[in-house]
């Protein structure tokens, strides 16, 4: 048979439907090749071969007993280490939370469970989704499968590396400012931040609860569209889950047409830090999407170059409340508890021997914006330019039905390049950041390699709330021009490692 | 300068956050060069603009009061740090002489 983990999602899914190939075979084929490669590209943090094993049999099981299966049973997935799963070792990828198993089920793992999908193994990333390169993890950096010596992007580069790495089909990212789609453009692959209230957050650890969103990563939009039917709808545990039906996003992406479509190009996402490579190869995307019968149009959205300041006034302020529940007393590390040192002086000491610098340089800083005689010159107006970028987007798209931009103005970086300098890293978000500040969705997909460096390069396409269908739409029709022109998916062409 | 290593230190007392003086030093650097630019949102936060907490315009969302199953005391406490009997056990709160 042919080599299983060179199958995308439907494909395998259809096999396993078909009994040409049982889940169990598929799942432990992908677990040989985490087991024989991981070492190299540290997309993991915790490979649960028992676990997985036993979802594939079970779906295996359903099928001889003649009970029909959804449309990825049986299809292994990689989980960002952010989602609770029962039992299995949760983390974010910080020493604070080292050891923790979960009491309970992230309402993403639960529909993956009903779903038939097996779940190999949790993601590493930035820890507490804090970062573009992985390189704040406390359990070391991921690699990017297309070079080694370069990051996978971030915080959800364990996830995106997985996939492009064939350790999985499919993978669940959260994306805060960009988690998801900058390190899908710097790996080459597709990844989704879905509406803001598309998925539910229930188990998802909060970064930032007004920005935060889990969504799919794949190798193809067909196979992103799927994992995002499962994962979609409402969920009574998350208050700010939208009640309304689920876009027709795996319709979209068989349809996968955009003649007529209104197209536009944001103006401000362009020039000054953008590699010359990624803007060649997005304006390339741009006239095929106008040979493939889309009406593209310029489109000025004049407060997008303020969304980063504003973004990192707004994140912090929520980080910094929300990590106040990591106070050493119900889970997680407890460090100087000897029976003198004081319950704030353990949980001082805990959170400084816990948090890493990123974290420890975001509840400072949301601390100090958040404070009083500061709040209204930061925080109050870092809001108001929330208000200003989402008035940008409707206007936006009052003239077209989708905006697009490069996903990251520069591709794969070097790690230990941008890690002690926060500004640089930040300003790898300064293209995807807008969208969190508005809650619509977006999708960042290969347009292919730089000339500068042949590292591939990502293209984002943005909706209106409640349109993540549109992007699939736009996603699936330059996909299949682009298999076409160059014979293979982009992600055939990353190194065997 | 925007912020002094003192406010830092402030910060991180308020953050409980026990930092050591060279972490101190290094963060004030960075929060004072962070704070330089992100101080730009004052250029277009005009008073007349509304602010935006959130992206999704909903109040009290409610939901029915029913049981539900929840977490038994075993698994409440099977994270925790320290426990006595059915409870999470935690440092001393009170000084010796209160």
């Amino acid at each position: 048979m042919a080599d299983l983990t060179r199958l995308g999602a439907a494909d395998l899914a259809a096999l396993i439907a078909a009994g040409e190939a049982s889940a169990v075979e598929v799942t432990q084929a992908h677990l040989d090749r985490v087991d024989a490669v991981d070492e190299s590209v540290h997309a993991f943090l915790h490979v649960d071969h028992d676990g997985a094993l036993a979802a594939a049999g079970d779906v295996d099981a359903q099928r001889s007993r003649g009970e029909p299966l959804g449309p990825l049973a049986g299809v292994p997935l990689a989980l960002k280490d952010v989602l609770t799963q029962h039992g299995v070792p949760t983390t974010c990828g910080s020493r604070i939370l080292d050891g923790w198993r979960p009491p309970y089920d992230a309402t993403v793992v639960s529909r993956l469970r009903a779903a038939g999908v097996v779940i190999l193994g949790k993601t590493n990333m930035d820890e507490f989704a804090m970062g573009s390169s992985t390189e704040h993890s406390a359990f070391g950096p991921t690699r990017n499968p297309w070079d080694l010596e370069r990051a996978p992007g971030g915080s959800g580069g364990g996830s995106a590396a997985a996939v492009a790495a064939h350790f999985a089909p499919l993978a669940i990212g959260t994306d805060t400012g960009g988690s998801i789609r900058q390190p899908a453009a710097l790996t080459g692959t597709v990844g989704v931040k879905p509406t803001y209230g598309g998925v539910s957050r229930y188990g998802l650890v909060a970064c930032a609860s007004s920005l935060d969103q889990a969504g799919p990563c794949a190798r193809s939009v067909l196979d992103a569209a799927l994992l995002h039917e499962v994962i979609a709808g409402h969920d009574p545990m998350d208050a700010t889950s939208i009640d309304a039906p689920v876009p027709p996003v795996v319709a979209a992406a068989r349809a996968g047409d955009v003649r007529d479509l209104r197209v536009g190009v944001v103006r401000e996402l362009s020039g000054e830090g953008y590699h010359p490579g990624v803007e060649q190869r997005f304006h390339e995307a741009v006239e095929l999407l106008k040979e493939l019968g889309a009406q593209v149009h310029e489109v000025s959205c004049p407060h997008f170059p303020y969304g980063l300041a504003a973004y990192y006034l707004i994140l912090p302020s929520e980080v910094s409340s929300n990590l106040a529940r990591f106070d050493a007393m119900r889970y997680g590390l407890r460090v100087d508890d000897d029976g003198t040192t004081s319950a704030e002086e353990v949980m001082a000491r805990t959170r400084a021997a816990g948090f890493g610098p990123e974290v420890k340089r975001r509840v400072i800083l949301g601390t100090y914006a958040l404070s009083s005689g500061y709040y209204d010159a930061y925080y109050g107006q870092a809001q108001k330019v929330r208000t200003l970028i989402s008035r940008d987007f409707a206007a936006a798209f009052e003239q077209v039905d989708v905006l697009v931009s490069p996903t990251a103005p520069t591709t794969a970086f070097r790690l230990g390049e941008r890690v002690d300098d926060p500004m640089a890293m930040y300003l790898n978000d300064v293209c995807t950041i807008p969208t969190n500040l508005a809650g619509n969705a977006a999708m960042s997909l290969p347009c292919g390699l730089s000339p500068d460096d042949g590292l591939p390069v990502g293209l984002q396409v943005m909706a209106p709330a409640l349109a993540d269908d549109r992007l699939y739409r736009v996603g699936a029709a330059l996909e299949a021009a682009y298999i076409d022109a160059w014979g293979n998916p982009l992600t055939e062409e990353v190194p065997q490692l | 300068m925007a912020i002094t290593r003192a406010e830092v230190a402030h910060l991180a007392r308020l953050s409980r956050l026990a930092l050591g003086d060279d972490e101190l030093d290094h963060l004030a650097g960075q929060l004072d060069q962070i704070l330089g630019a992100v101080a730009r949102v004052g250029e277009v936060a005009a008073a007349d603009i509304p602010p935006t907490s959130h992206a999704l315009p909903l109040t009290n969302v409610m939901r029915p009061d029913d049981n539900r199953p929840c977490l038994d005391p075993a698994e409440a406490l099977a994270a925790a740090p320290a426990t006595e009997g059915q409870r999470f056990r935690v440092p001393r709160i009170l000084d010796e002489d209160a």
